[in-house]
């Protein structure tokens, strides 16, 4: 069946570093789409914390499906940029590229980033060890109350910061990302070729701004607690 | 005009090579960038001094032969063009030039800005070509081909194999070779046979002869001679996809 070479081709290497990056890519839409629900105040994104928790057992097999994307993207991001990099005993002494890009030769430091933004992320929100606690944790129908979690949390200038740097690797990665992972799946034309890095990078754009629209607007005072609360 | 030239050179494969700086005098703007070269290699052998090692054969562009990295540039500064068609007008009098040979594990170098690109051979030999019995010649309009079809198998036979690719690639990856090869031959009937057997061999045998695998950086296009695009490279991708049903069911 699986023949040992398979998992060495280069080819179904960079196949499922694709196929990985898009599930994580599509966890990221939906996450992007759940978290906007906090502009219609507590009874939007508390109401989206609810019925995912009420989700019960199959929140759990997403959780699964997720980490067990993120294993083979790490593994294998980890695995292909040593032997990238072995492929190539010398540099050069000068070296002037032409049509790569900072973004594309930087994918495993973006990459560790966001794995190091998603640690302090699950620490932050959903194990909630970190930051002032929020008392009592349930609103007044009974849900987590993550309105009051996000409006205080987002007040504080570190946290700020973590966030947006957090989506600035975000962009960094899928700027080069999602066009590389079209041309694996060989999507790719001649006609597609000169499009597909801007396409990469407006979308990139897109998704960090709407995650980062959050922290930054709690701060500068646009969400508060009186304003939201419908 | 005279120019600075920093040199790689390196005795033999075993040692240890480092840059080596030269002068270039007297160089004229018409001379091409490797009879340049031999203005100064005649100057260190009048001087008893080894010259500096290069490959070159056709000095036309077309045999693949020149390989060197110029100022960071696989081929030099000049697009669409092999070392042996860059000419000196390009630089200006007093320039300082890099030149490095081909960086790749799969590439040792043998001398100076000489390395073994036998690799690439090996690539071919893991069925980059079709297997034909030899019989009577066909007759030429005995296996219609689409004109499309046929301009972009030509597109990709205009690999020149030189390594190019490899050299300029930050993971010394031979993906767009082994793409124009691939390429090439599943746009055409006669190649189509063995499509699915080909691009898994070839890729395998990229892998094992220590070429990195594809970042889609795309430097291999951008330093071509032949201006080869990576729309094969997104071919070669979807032929893999064709064969890997065959692949795990054991075929
Ligand atoms: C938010 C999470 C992430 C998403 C959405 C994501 C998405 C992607 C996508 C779409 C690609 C392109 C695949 C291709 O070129 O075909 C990619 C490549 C890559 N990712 Fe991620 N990624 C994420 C996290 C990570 C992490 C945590 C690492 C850490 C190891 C990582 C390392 C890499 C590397 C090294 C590549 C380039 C592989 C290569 O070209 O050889 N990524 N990623
Ligand atoms: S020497 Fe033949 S291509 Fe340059």
């Amino acid at each position: 069946m699986f023949h040992p070479t398979l998992f060495r081709n280069p080819v179904v290497r960079k196949l499922l570093m694709a196929f990985s990056g898009l599930l994580l890519a599509g966890f990221i839409v939906a996450h992007l789409l759940g978290n906007l629900t906090v502009f219609l105040g507590p009874n939007g994104i508390n109401a989206y914390a609810h019925h995912l928790k009420q989700l019960g057992p199959l929140l759990w097999v997403f959780r699964g499906g997720l980490l067990a994307a993120a294993g083979i993207h790490v593994s294998f991001g980890l695995l292909l940029t040593l032997e990238n990099r072995r492929a190539r005993p010398m540099a050069y002494y000068r070296n002037k590229p032409q049509r790569s890009t900072l973004a594309g030769r930087t994918m495993i430091y973006s990459g560790l980033c966001l794995a190091a933004f998603a640690g302090f992320h699950l620490l932050h929100f959903t194990l909630r060890l970190l930051g002032p606690e929020i008392t009592p944790w349930l609103d007044a129908l009974q849900r987590p109350d993550v309105f009051s979690m996000l409006v205080i949390h987002f007040r504080l200038a570190g946290f700020v910061l973590v966030y947006i740097l957090g989506m600035g690797a975000l962009y960094f990665h899928l700027s080069h990302g999602l066009g590389s992972m079209l041309q694996t799946f060989g999507l790719n034309n001649a006609r597609t070729l000169p499009w597909f890095g801007l396409l990469s990078s407006l979308i990139a754009a897109l998704l960090a701004a709407g995650f980062a629209a959050i922290p930054a607007l709690i701060f500068f005072g646009f969400i508060t607690v009186q304003g939201g609360a419908a | 005009m005279n120019l600075t030239l920093h040199v790689w050179r390196q005795r033999s494969a075993d040692e240890p090579g480092r840059m080596e700086r030269y002068l270039a005098e007297d160089i004229e703007p018409e001379m091409s960038f490797l009879e340049m070269l031999d203005v100064v290699n005649e100057g260190l052998i009048a001087q008893g001094l080894e010259p500096i090692a290069f490959d070159h054969d056709c000095r036309e562009g077309i045999c693949g032969t020149c390989s060197q990295v110029i100022n960071g540039e696989a081929h030099g500064p000049l697009a669409n063009s092999t070392v042996c068609q860059l000419h000196m007008r390009q630089f200006r009098d007093g320039d300082e030039i890099y030149i490095e040979p081909w960086r790749a594990r799969a590439f040792p170098v043998l001398k100076d800005l000489v390395v073994d690109r036998s690799a690439l051979d090996r690539l071919i030999q893991a069925n980059g070509y079709v297997s034909v019995s030899t019989g009577g010649v066909p007759d030429a309009h005995a296996v219609p081909i689409p004109k499309i079809n046929a301009e972009t198998a030509m597109d990709a036979a205009e690999c020149i194999g030189c390594g190019a690719c490899v050299a300029a690639c930050p993971n010394s990856s031979a993906m767009l070779f082994v793409a124009a090869k691939v390429g090439h031959l599943a746009s055409l009937p006669q190649g189509r046979v063995e499509a699915a057997h080909r691009v898994c061999a070839m890729t395998e045998a990229m892998q094992r002869e220590g070429f990195g695998g594809c970042g889609n950086h795309y430097e291999c296009e951008a330093a071509c001679p032949k201006g080869i695009s990576v729309k094969f490279i997104a071919q070669l991708n979807r032929e893999y996809l064709k064969a890997l049903p065959g692949k795990i069911l054991g075929k």
